[in-house]
């Protein structure tokens, strides 16, 4: 670079002298105080929370990432609509609903939420089984919350929820309805039965 | 922070300031005097119902004793939700902050007449509401999911609150807009901008739940067309539903940032940065409401993902907030002779009501924050969606971060409005304690009934047939709670009722605004308005556009209107 280009520059104003500068800053701190602040000045301390904020924001990420889509907890998603009006149609799974065998150990539960009961309101499963759920509503919203499980989805009128569940404990477990639902909503649940080698008996 | 003069510039075509008169004042004041006063009125009910609420969780059944005031559990957890929630917060937010920006501007409110026919708006809106609310005509609780439908002047009294502070809004832009022209090239109040980010933030979010009910809802029950979308219903309720939450909070942010270190003798730690959270909140509250509607079927896995990370992005500027406040804080305490790595925390102005019932506002929070990471975490929100932890959660948000803060600042402006003393000051210091104690059972004992149990929220569970014994000790902590709550929301009507009545003001009250502790002005990025808000559209448009236009293409009017109450 020549001599001459360097002048250029300096006249430029992009490499000013020190006491240009600040007689520069003097001026302007009388005119307009703002000018000279042109970027963000961050204490030191300040600086290193905000990478600890943004470290701990990144590795939840990736925890809910890794435990989503490659262990597979998954979210309800897209199904399937129905019209809550023909849920008694000829054909229609919630005329109906219950539990039906897939395969050993395999089985899918249809249910139908309603003021203030779901049908059916009990089934009976072996230890081990998958069981994926269908569950509609044929009135208002509902909730579908299976407890000591992740097994939690919502109940619209119009949309099929589904979501899976391998039982590897017997016992007791409990369907609530968990969305308002009107005056008796707190009496609408279910049960599911949990059994070491029990007959499968669908109950309804 | 208020500026009222500036030095010659000698730029041309500068408009002169405006003086703020005697009767300017008068005029704001009143306008916040009334918000205020219908603001507090709304909360007396709201506690009481909540009270009872807490009562039959344990198997006290005050229900039978109010017939037919309140019919029942759901007739008054619908007032409780719509009148703390949305009465409370929407008027002392709007009574506050035209108090706020005539201070921060040293300004008169530009179109005053606009900002007094909103309140007036949003007072018929209230009456409209109130109707079918208290004649249990509207039953619905305060998210009104379709197909349960309430009477149609519920959704449209609902609205008219929302246009009101829309107007409160665009007042406040245009007082903004007006001291900008008087004072060019001079960043914006930092009150008063962050009060306009606020209306802002509000203006674009309660879009979605007003499409919902003028374009669904509306129609619907005014019996003009047969049917509804619930799924569609819910995704324009959850477009305004989280953004709500931060109308809530930023309120209670800018008494933290820019108030409450003046109360504590203390500086606002990085001004700049505070305004950069504003931007961000303004930025990223919108674009996420699918984190309220993760168990919802019908919306697709890949859009609940981006809106869990864009919620993870506006987890940031709160963190930012939780350094920026407590270094304003020690900033004071150091001041008032503080020493050591924590023992400073000692020295904070704990004596002040007003002071003490927001720094507990600001500790109950962080509990809350951490339990609203969890809400936000995906797959992780399958554990506690829809259980006892949501209220537990949201007790220590709006509950406490924005409720107790609110009842902080109004025991220095109810004294400054109504020009009489605090009464009692003793009494709100116990008051603020006893609603931090209250709160702290309440919350620990409804989050551990939704995280073991799976206790689900807004139900009787007094009568529930499914409630198990193993629940009791947590409803026995929680009922504790609700005792040291009750207390606490009687002292707060004695101490107010009771300043309404007492002496002249002896010590005039100013509104306290903490003095930046670097005076360096931000960088004018952070007074530009039109990156952020193209910024915050563009977003929400990126974020919402493509799933509301397959909702509304395949949109299915099945559902008939259900009363169920």
């Amino acid at each position: 670079m020549s001599e001459h280009e360097q002048d250029a520059i300096v006249e430029d104003g992009s490499s000013e002298t020190a006491a240009d500068q600040a007689g520069h800053e003097e001026a302007l701190h009388v005119e307009a105080p703002q000018e000279t602040a042109s970027h963000l000045h961050i204490d030191r301390y300040e600086a290193a929370w905000i990478r600890i904020s943004v470290g701990v924001l990144v590795v939840f990420m990736i925890a809910v990432t890794i435990s989503s889509f490659a262990i597979g907890i998954q979210l309800p998603g897209v199904y399937d609509r129905i019209n809550p009006n023909e849920l008694y149609e000829p054909g229609s799974p919630f005329a109906e609903p219950g539990l039906r065998e897939l395969a050993p150990g395999k089985y899918e539960a249809y249910f139908r939420g309603q003021i203030w009961s779901f049908v059916p309101n009990e089934i009976h499963v072996p230890v081990g089984s998958e069981v994926t759920f269908y569950v509609t509503s044929q009135d208002v919203q509902h909730g579908f919350k299976i407890t000591e499980t992740n097994v939690n989805v919502m109940v619209l009128p119009g949309q099929i929820s589904t979501l899976k569940h391998t039982f590897d404990e017997a016992g007791e477990y409990q369907i609530i309805c968990h969305e308002y639902c009107g005056q008796l909503h707190h009496t609408m649940y279910a049960t599911i039965y949990v059994e070491e080698d029990a007959p499968v008996a669908d109950a309804q | 922070m208020a500026v009222s003069t500036v030095p010659k510039t000698g730029v041309a075509a500068r408009v002169e300031p405006v003086p703020l008169t005697q009767a300017d004042i008068n005029v704001a004041d009143r306008i916040a005097g009334t918000s205020i006063f219908i603001a507090a009125s709304a909360l007396l009910i709201g506690v009481t119902l909540g009270v009872m609420q807490g009562l039959e969780h344990v198997g006290i059944n005050l229900y039978v004793y109010v017939q037919p005031w309140v019919a029942s559990y759901y007739h008054g957890l619908t007032m409780h939700g719509v009148l703390n929630a949305l009465v409370w917060t929407t008027f002392f937010i709007v009574g506050f902050f035209t108090f706020a920006i005539v201070r921060s501007l040293n300004r008169p409110l530009r179109w005053p007449r606009l900002n007094v026919l909103a309140l007036i708006v949003m007072v018929f809106g209230l009456l409209l509401a109130a109707i079918p609310m208290l004649s249990n005509n509207a039953t619905v609780l305060y998210t009104f999911y379709p197909p349960m439908k309430a009477d149609w002047t519920f959704y449209m009294g609902l609205t008219l609150v929302v246009v009101g502070s829309w107007m409160a809004g665009w007042g406040f832009y245009a007082t903004l807009i007006a001291w900008r022209k008087e004072h060019p090239g001079q960043n914006q109040p930092f009150i008063a901008l962050t009060i306009s980010i606020t209306m802002a933030l509000w203006q674009l979010c309660t879009l979605g739940v007003a499409a919902e009910i003028l374009f669904l809802l509306l129609p619907w029950s005014l019996g003009w067309v047969s049917g509804t979308d619930p799924l569609l219903g819910r995704t324009l309720f959850w477009f305004f539903g989280h953004p709500l939450v931060y109308f809530w909070l930023l309120p209670a942010y800018i008494s933290w940032y820019a108030m409450l270190p003046k109360q504590t003798d203390g500086k606002m730690f990085s001004e700049p940065l505070a305004r950069l959270v504003f931007w961000l909140f303004l930025l990223l509250s919108t674009p996420l409401g699918f984190h309220h509607q993760y168990a919802d079927p019908g919306i697709p896995q890949a859009w609940k993902y981006i809106h869990a990370v864009l919620t993870y992005g506006v987890a940031f500027p709160s963190l930012l907030t939780a350094f920026t406040v407590i270094a304003s804080l020690e900033v004071g305490a150091r001041a008032r002779g503080g020493k050591g790595y924590f023992g400073w925390i000692r020295r904070l102005n704990w004596g002040n009501p007003s002071y003490a019932a927001q720094n507990l506002a600001m500790v109950l929070f962080a509990f809350g924050g951490i339990g609203g990471i969890t809400n936000a975490s995906f797959n992780l929100n399958l554990a506690v969606h829809n259980t006892m932890w949501i209220p537990g959660h949201f007790h220590l948000t709006v509950g406490s971060a924005t409720t107790l803060t609110f009842m902080g600042i109004a025991y220095w402006l109810v004294p400054k409005l109504t020009k009489r003393n605090l009464f009692a000051p003793k009494l709100a210091l116990a008051q603020a304690w006893t609603w931090f104690i209250g709160m702290l059972l309440m919350g620990n004992g409804l989050h551990l009934l939704g995280l073991h149990f799976g206790a689900p929220r807004r139900s009787m569970l007094g009568s529930a047939p499914y409630a198990s014994a193993d629940w009791n000790p947590f409803l026995y902590e929680s009922v504790v709670g609700v005792i040291f709550l009750s207390i606490s929301a009687t002292l707060f009507y004695v101490v107010i009722v009771g300043t309404l009545f007492n002496r002249r003001l002896t010590v005039p009250i100013e509104m306290p605004i903490a003095e930046p502790l670097d005076p360096t002005p931000a960088p004018k990025w952070l007074d530009n308005w039109t990156p952020w808000l193209a910024g915050a559209i563009g977003l929400v448009l990126l974020s919402y556009g493509p799933m509301l236009y397959q909702l509304i293409r395949d949109m299915t009017m099945w559902s008939q209107p259900w009363r169920v109450w």
